[in-house]
């Protein structure tokens, strides 16, 4: 067994700025997107991620410079989501240098359109975004459902049977988000991240509620995650991405240091 | 100079010119379909994503097919094969129920087995997506400066299987299969991984195609 485990910085982009929210509100500014990914790029992070989470469709010209940017100088893998709704989006994105994207909502509005994403540019570049949120009460078997529009928006969709058939439409990735987790610092939601895991054959991105190196431990060992995603324990100097690896690589996982 | 990386409307090429740009800022670097401009070039990339009867399709529909195979039989064009540019050199993929492709080398592409587990138990995914070790099974001029054993950035469920221990130049094992995800003979080197991802080591290896000289 030789494949790492991954560690993803992801920068959340609010009108040409790096931002990070608690719950998705109060918003903190983190800089420059091009200086924040060349920074994780010397600190060996494994792949980034560019979420534009205003998505208007100002912002898009100005996602598509700041990927073009990014790309020129930062030669690892990126993917970019937010507000991706065709074809056109994805090859407008690829073309500026994204190697995947991210499809949230629109997948969930309308499925077949990441059969035809997956058809037509290859499982290899589409991820899909599973935001979801634990429906059962606490003495229940847990139940958790899909949610859109930044966890604002119930969809009645289970997240385990969602997940496995956005890999049988063609996702090559799925990026898995706790929204009872996302920006807590309490650790990820490890009894999704595992049911996922175990249900799918793509690999399963980790990410929602990073707040200590332990939790990325627990999101590959416990949860099952290929991949483990997270924004504000390494944009504000916590911790730099070899400092998580280093961590991880004390503990027996198999890191890129 | 001129390096032509060959647009047959397959894939994602402008990583691919940014990172070579990156490395040799005085080379000309040109996506193109143009005959022509390909034919003239000093060096060539031959990319691929997606699945392989479109890429196959879509290199025939471009009417480039003899022109890559040409190229292919020129033994003082160097040649990069990347991802699915090199499954394409094989004579025949398992994919899509079974694809004739360019014959250049003899071999198969064959798919990951999805039931394999590892060590602790864990189900290996496919793709075979992320940073795995490379070990180079031949010396060559591509390998300059870098150490077996290295890690590239991978994203792939199908992969290589060369029958000529010869042209095997690197493999992973996974899955139970030992994948040959570098191949070369004479002007023409391929790749599995993504080297223009790869961070140093990726960019490496482009530095030294671009001043290969077989």
């Amino acid at each position: 067994m030789t494949l790492t485990k991954r560690i993803i910085p992801c920068l959340d982009v609010d009108r040409g700025r790096v931002v990070k929210g608690v719950n998705f509100v109060g918003i903190r500014d983190a800089g420059d997107p091009v200086e924040v990914a060349r920074r994780y790029n010397e600190q060996n992070a494994d792949e980034i991620t560019f979420l534009d989470i205003t998505a208007s469709h100002e912002a898009r010209d100005t996602t598509l410079e700041m990927v073009s940017r990014i790309a020129g100088e930062v030669f690892i893998p990126l993917t970019v989501g937010g507000g991706i709704r065709s074809c056109d989006n994805i090859r407008a994105l690829l073309n500026a240098g994204a190697d995947k994207v991210s499809i949230n909502t629109a997948a969930v509005s309308d499925p077949e359109f990441v059969r035809e994403a997956a058809e037509r540019f290859g499982s290899q570049c589409i991820v899909v975004a599973i935001d979801a949120k634990r429906v059962s009460a606490a003495e229940e078997p847990p139940r958790w459902e899909i949610f859109t529009h930044g966890g604002r928006t119930p969809t009645g969709l289970d997240a385990i049977e969602w997940a496995q058939r956005m890999v049988e439409y063609g996702a090559g990735e799925l990026l898995l988000t706790s929204m009872d987790r996302d920006g807590t610092r309490e650790g990820f939601d490890l009894g999704i991240t595992r049911a996922i895991s175990d249900a799918v054959t793509v690999p399963v991105i980790a990410s929602g509620g990073v707040g200590t190196l332990d939790h990325l431990v627990a999101g590959v060992k416990e949860g099952g995650a290929a991949a483990v995603l997270a924004a504000s324990i390494f944009h504000f100097g916590e911790y730099s991405i070899e400092e998580a690896k280093r961590y991880m690589a004390e503990r027996g996982i198999e890191v890129r240091l | 100079m001129t390096i032509a990386i060959i647009d047959y409307g397959m894939g994602n090429l402008h990583s691919v010119a940014k990172a070579i740009e990156h490395v040799s800022p005085d080379e000309r670097v040109a996506i193109t379909r143009d005959a022509r401009a390909i034919k003239g070039a000093s060096r060539v990339v031959l990319p691929g994503q997606g699945a392989i009867r479109d890429c196959m399709g879509e290199l025939e529909r471009s009417e480039l097919t003899g022109l890559v195979k040409e190229l292919l039989a020129d033994a003082n064009k160097p040649l990069l094969g990347i991802c699915v540019g090199q499954q394409m050199l094989m004579d025949k993929s398992e994919e899509n129920g079974g694809v004739r492709c360019l014959g250049y080398m003899p071999g198969r592409v064959r798919r990951f087995a999805e039931d394999a587990v590892d060590g602790h138990g864990e189900r290996l995914k496919v793709p075979h997506m992320g940073w795995n070790r490379v070990h180079q099974h031949h010396m060559h001029p591509l390998w300059e400066g870098i150490l077996t054993g290295e890690r590239f950035y991978f994203v792939h469920s199908y992969y290589v299987s060369a029958d000529s221990d010869r042209d095997a130049m690197g493999y992973i094992d996974y899955a139970g299969s030992r994948a040959h995800v570098a191949t070369g003979r004479d002007a023409v080197f391929a790749v599995q991984f993504h080297p223009e991802k790869s961070a140093a080591a990726g960019l490496k290896l482009l530095a030294n195609f671009v001043s290969w000289s077989p």
